[in-house]
């Protein structure tokens, strides 16, 4: 068999192939023959034909039939092929491999190897790639070479040493005691090896961090003669001495000075020192720089020190390398936190940052100057960034939305200000605005109710100008739905009203419908504002035939939605006005998002929706009509009741209206129905006492109270406040009956004067059992923010025995902590 | 520590790979593949470090070559290209000024070199001489083996115009063993 071609050989022609095709033909000829020789168990070339194939394999071609010929390799007596064995082994046996335990007896022998350079070949496998088995069985041979005097062998077992920890952290103990004189090392390359490891035990054991802190004399020590000893031509680095040994001393300063005072006023001198004498011409100094103020910020240095490191971090912010620039943005990020008025003196440059051509430079400036937004500077940030907004790479631009959101949320000046950068954003970056913005936004613009008339012109003249940006039209067209009165009408105090008619509004939003450029969802939200919209313009009838006309939408959305409404106009058309009433004001919950409340998780509003979805109202639909008839005017306190899905007999859409005519003095109801519940508790209105009527309830010390006790249905309110919006109460009703048979079709209804807003959540039931055997609970949520007496009409209808029963009674029997 | 360091082209061939954690060939693959994407769609003179998952990319080029170091997150950007610039300077004084087709036809070199400057992801020597030097001690030992001898320490060996030499093997420095190869010492070591 003539001899395998020679590595450079087989090189050369593979680099003169054309094609692909060709290389892996050539690649495949040859692996062939390798193999052969493989087979013939030829000692003589086995080096060269591994050789050969560690190429290949570098090519990206399946080199796993020499795994087996790199251990014979690394077993031979020949320095050569042991060279070739492990550097096989290091590219094609690592932990994953079967045959990877099979090296350990060789690497064993090879560390007991009377050649250094064997024993260096060895240590460097077992450092770079040695399992956990491997590193058990061979700790102790490498702890012997750590006590060793050859400085070659020595920085070889230290690294090696720091891989068996980081495999087995339980064998650490292990080599303590070799570490007691490393330090005294003059042999730079021990030194530095010996500093990683005392690193690597620091970081992995409290302990070992107590034991090594008395190193840190030494350890500045050793530091000081780096930079105060005259050049090495050994150790120099543009003018530096050592710079690699120098950063990974600071690197271990920085852990043992950490939450130590001693130690870190031991370094103060020396940190001080490295941070001023430094050369900062080069890369090389910048790079010890660094890594001193990344120790100083970490240790509990002293103030001077500090403000000396932010400095630092400002000139780096003015160099002209980008690295550098870089690398003090990351930096200052990390300090923003601790050292936030130090950082913001360099305000001005970090914006300036935003400017920079460097797409990593931008983003880390971006993110930089969103945590120097404070209240004092919002103003002229938010100009910069959104400057920055209008002009950044498509990547940047959803971040710097959501935080440009995030903080004109937390730093509003005013809500004129807010609604504006809203629209700004919106405007300019509003495709990229993140999908659950839209409804924070509109619950935020809900919130701001005085702002509701600007906003909705604001809106509707960007809409004038550009339909394409899908949020800002959904949120646009939202508002329109809800607040087109006030655009019609031209209210508007902080800006010059504009004059819109009803139709033009309308064709605005039919434009949103046919249009290519809507998706979807925005499309549901433009039909809905203009069903709203029939509550509130008085062209019902165009409404009307654009609703019937998607009632055959090939969207199935779309289509529901059409259909829907089309019933709404057509049988419950008495329910409408209800239906379509403004929302009330929406609560945030800590996760930024509605409570299931209201769920505008872009969607209408679901109590409307839910309402449409139940099977038809089976009371009488007279009943309410005469509620209804006591409105008397647009004044109507609305209260959108949830309800559960399956109840039939729900008055899903039914208004109880007790208006303005509710005198402070609690006068007869209109109704026939006999006043005020009876039975006072006796630890009402005491303010301080808080005997809880319900063991769960205690919240806020509340007492609860009975509103209604007659006919054997009693009811008792409970109170809580509700967390974040301190002028919402969250009364929980509890209904109990006390006679023989059950009550069912069991609504509770309630209405509250003007100044309040009032949400009932769905009930428990609808059935409350006989003999107090169960309650009936459900939620109301009250909004009082002018902080009046609370006052409520309720309503409650139920069967008894096969008879209808229905009473009116006022509660205003209120504990004062309930609205104060 | 450092996780991997990648050599290659302009082209995206791969030139060398080192890798300091255990993983599965497939990955290896997709991450190549990934840093070459990332690292040459780069600007020209954009600043040379990256994110990647949670490590920190850290590239340079130098003449056709991209040099292609991944660190932890807790490591120095800054030290990372003086560590890369610092094996690109002990290859040069290997191979007297290095160009790519030196480490292609001479890969296992460039391995060797970087075995005696980096070790389990952690530099093991600071000084460029000392590198230096073990690389050229272990070619020399090598050298004595490629004409056919079997034996090992402690042989004697005629070596380059009848200089005996005792084998470098026992000592570190190896200041007594004078380099007279040159060229002729270089072309000798293409016994494989």
């Amino acid at each position: 068999m003539p001899a395998p071609i020679r590595l450079r050989e087989l090189i050369r022609t593979i680099r003169t192939a054309r094609t692909q095709a060709e290389e892996r033909e050539m690649i495949q000829k040859e692996c062939a023959a390798i193999r052969s020789s493989f087979r013939e168990e030829d000692n003589t070339y086995r080096c060269r034909n591994v050789a050969k194939l560690l190429y290949m394999h570098m090519l990206g071609y399946p080199a796993h039939f020499g795994q087996l010929e790199c251990l014979k390799l690394i077993a031979s007596q020949k320095f050569t092929d042991k060279r070739i064995g492990y550097l096989g082994a290091m590219l094609l046996l690592d932990e994953r491999q079967d045959v990877h335990l099979l090296m350990t007896n060789c690497i064993k022998n090879d560390l007991n190897h009377s050649t250094q350079y064997v024993q260096g070949l060895a240590l460097c496998t077992l450092g770079c790639m040695g399992s956990s088995e491997m590193c058990r069985d061979l700790a102790g041979e490498v702890e012997k070479l750590l006590k060793t005097s050859n400085s070659y062998l020595r920085k070889k077992a230290a690294l090696c040493a720091v891989h068996v920890i980081r495999k087995v952290p339980e064998l650490m103990e292990m080599f303590l005691p070799a570490t007691k004189n490393l330090l005294s090392e003059k042999n730079h390359g021990v030194l530095h090896t010996s500093v990683v490891l005392l690193t690597e035990m620091c970081e992995r054991s409290p302990d070992m961090l107590a034991h090594f802190r008395k190193l840190v004399p030494q350890l500045v020590r050793i530091l000081k003669n780096l930079i105060m000893s005259g050049y090495s031509p050994e150790h120099d680095v543009s003018g530096i001495s050592d710079p690699f040994l120098q950063v990974r001393i600071l690197r271990l300063l920085r852990i043992l000075g950490k939450s130590d005072d001693d130690s870190s006023e031991a370094m103060n001198d020396i940190l001080a020192q490295v941070a001023t004498n430094t050369e900062t011409s080069k890369n090389v100094g910048n790079a010890i720089l660094y890594e001193t103020v990344l120790t100083i910020m970490d240790i509990k240095s002293e103030s001077g020190l500090r403000v000396l490191a932010i400095n630092i971090l400002g000139r780096f912010l003015l160099n002209n390398d980008k690295n550098i620039r870089y690398v003090a943005l990351t930096s200052l990020l990390k300090t923003v936190q601790t050292d936030h008025n130090a950082v913001q003196r360099h305000r001005s440059t970090i914006v300036d940052c935003l400017k920079d051509l460097d797409v990593s430079i931008k983003r880390r400036a971006m993110e930089l100057s969103f945590a120097l937004v404070n209240g004092n500077n919002i103003r002229g940030m938010m100009k910069e960034l959104l400057y920055f907004l209008d002009s950044c790479d498509p990547e940047f631009k959803a971040d710097c939305a959501s935080g440009v959101f995030l903080a004109a949320e937390k730093y509003a000046p005013s809500k004129r200000w807010h609604i504006d950068t809203i629209m700004r954003v919106l405007t300019t970056a509003g495709s990229y605005v993140r999908d659950d913005s839209v409804p924070n936004l509109i619950q935020l613009i809900t919130n701001s109710v005085e702002m509701h008339a600007y906003t909705v012109q604001r809106l509707y003249k960007a809409l004038l100008d550009d339909i394409s940006q899908q949020p800002l039209v959904q949120v646009a067209s939202w508002c329109i739905g809800e607040y087109g009165d006030l655009l019609v009408s031209g209210q508007c105090e902080e800006e010059e009203p504009i004059q819109v008619t009803e139709d033009e509004v309308l064709d605005v939003l039919e434009g949103l419908l046919v249009s290519n450029l809507s998706t979807p969802v925005t499309r549901g939200y433009a039909l809905t504002a203009i069903m709203k919209l029939s509550t509130r313009f008085s062209s019902v009838n165009r409404i009307k035939k654009v609703v019937s006309i998607y009632g055959s939408s090939i969207d199935v959305e779309l289509q529901q939605r059409a259909v829907e409404y089309n019933a709404l106009f057509k049988k419950y058309d008495h329910m409408r006005p209800a239906l379509l009433e403004r929302m009330p004001i929406m609560e945030k919950t800590a996760t930024n998002g509605p409570t299931e409340i209201v769920q505008t998780n872009g969607e209408t509003e679901p109590s409307v929706v839910e309402s449409k979805h139940l099977p038809p109202v089976t009371q009488p639909s007279n009943q309410a009509n005469d509620l209804l008839d006591l409105l008397g005017g647009n004044d109507v306190v609305p209260v959108i009741q949830t309800t559960m899905p399956t109840k039939p007999a729900s008055a899903g859409g039914e208004l109880l209206d007790l208006l303005g005519d509710l005198s402070l003095s609690g006068g007869p109801p209109p109704a026939p129905a006999p006043s005020v519940p009876t039975s006072q508790p006796p630890f009402l209105l005491d303010g301080l006492s808080s005997q809880p009527l319900f063991n769960d309830i205690a919240a806020a010390g509340i007492p609860p109270m009975t509103a209604y006790n007659k006919n054997g249905l009693k009811i008792d309110f409970t109170f809580e406040r509700a967390n974040p919006n301190p002028n919402i109460a969250v009364i929980t009703i509890h209904a109990s009956n006390s006679t023989e048979a059950d009550m069912t079709d069991f609504v509770f209804q309630a209405a509250v004067p003007k100044t309040f807003q009032l949400q009932l959540l769905s009930p428990s039931s609808n059935v409350v059992p006989a003999l107090n055997q169960g309650t009936v609970t459900q939620v109301i949520r009250v909004l009082n923010p002018q902080k009046q007496q609370l006052r409520m009409r309720i309503k409650l209808t139920y069967t008894l025995k096969g008879s209808a029963v229905q009473d009116l009674a006022e509660v205003n029997n209120f504990p004062p902590q309930s609205w104060q | 520590m450092m996780r991997f360091l990648l050599l290659f082209s302009r082209q995206g061939k791969l030139r060398l790979q080192k890798w300091f954690t255990p993983i599965p060939e497939r990955e290896k693959k997709k991450i190549i593949r990934d840093m070459t994407t990332m690292v040459l769609a780069r600007q020209p003179r954009s600043c040379n470090f990256l994110h990647w998952k949670d490590l920190k990319i850290i590239y340079k080029r130098y003449a056709s070559l991209y040099f292609c170091l991944a660190i932890e997150n807790q490591e120095n950007e800054l030290l990372a290209l003086e560590v890369i610039h610092r094996y690109v300077e002990l290859l040069d004084k290997y191979f007297g000024n290095v160009c790519e087709l030196d480490i292609i036809f001479n890969f296992e070199k460039a391995y060797f070199i970087l075995d005696e400057f980096l070790l389990g992801g952690e530099i093991q020597e600071t000084s460029k001489q000392i590198v230096n030097r073990c690389i050229e001690s272990s070619d020399m030992l090598q050298e004595y083996y490629c004409e056919g001898e079997t034996d090992f320490p402690g042989t004697w060996r005629k070596y380059h115009g009848g200089v005996y030499e005792q084998t470098c093997i026992l000592t570190c420095g190896l200041k007594g063993i004078e380099i007279t190869a040159g060229e002729e010492y270089r072309s000798r070591m293409y016994c494989i």
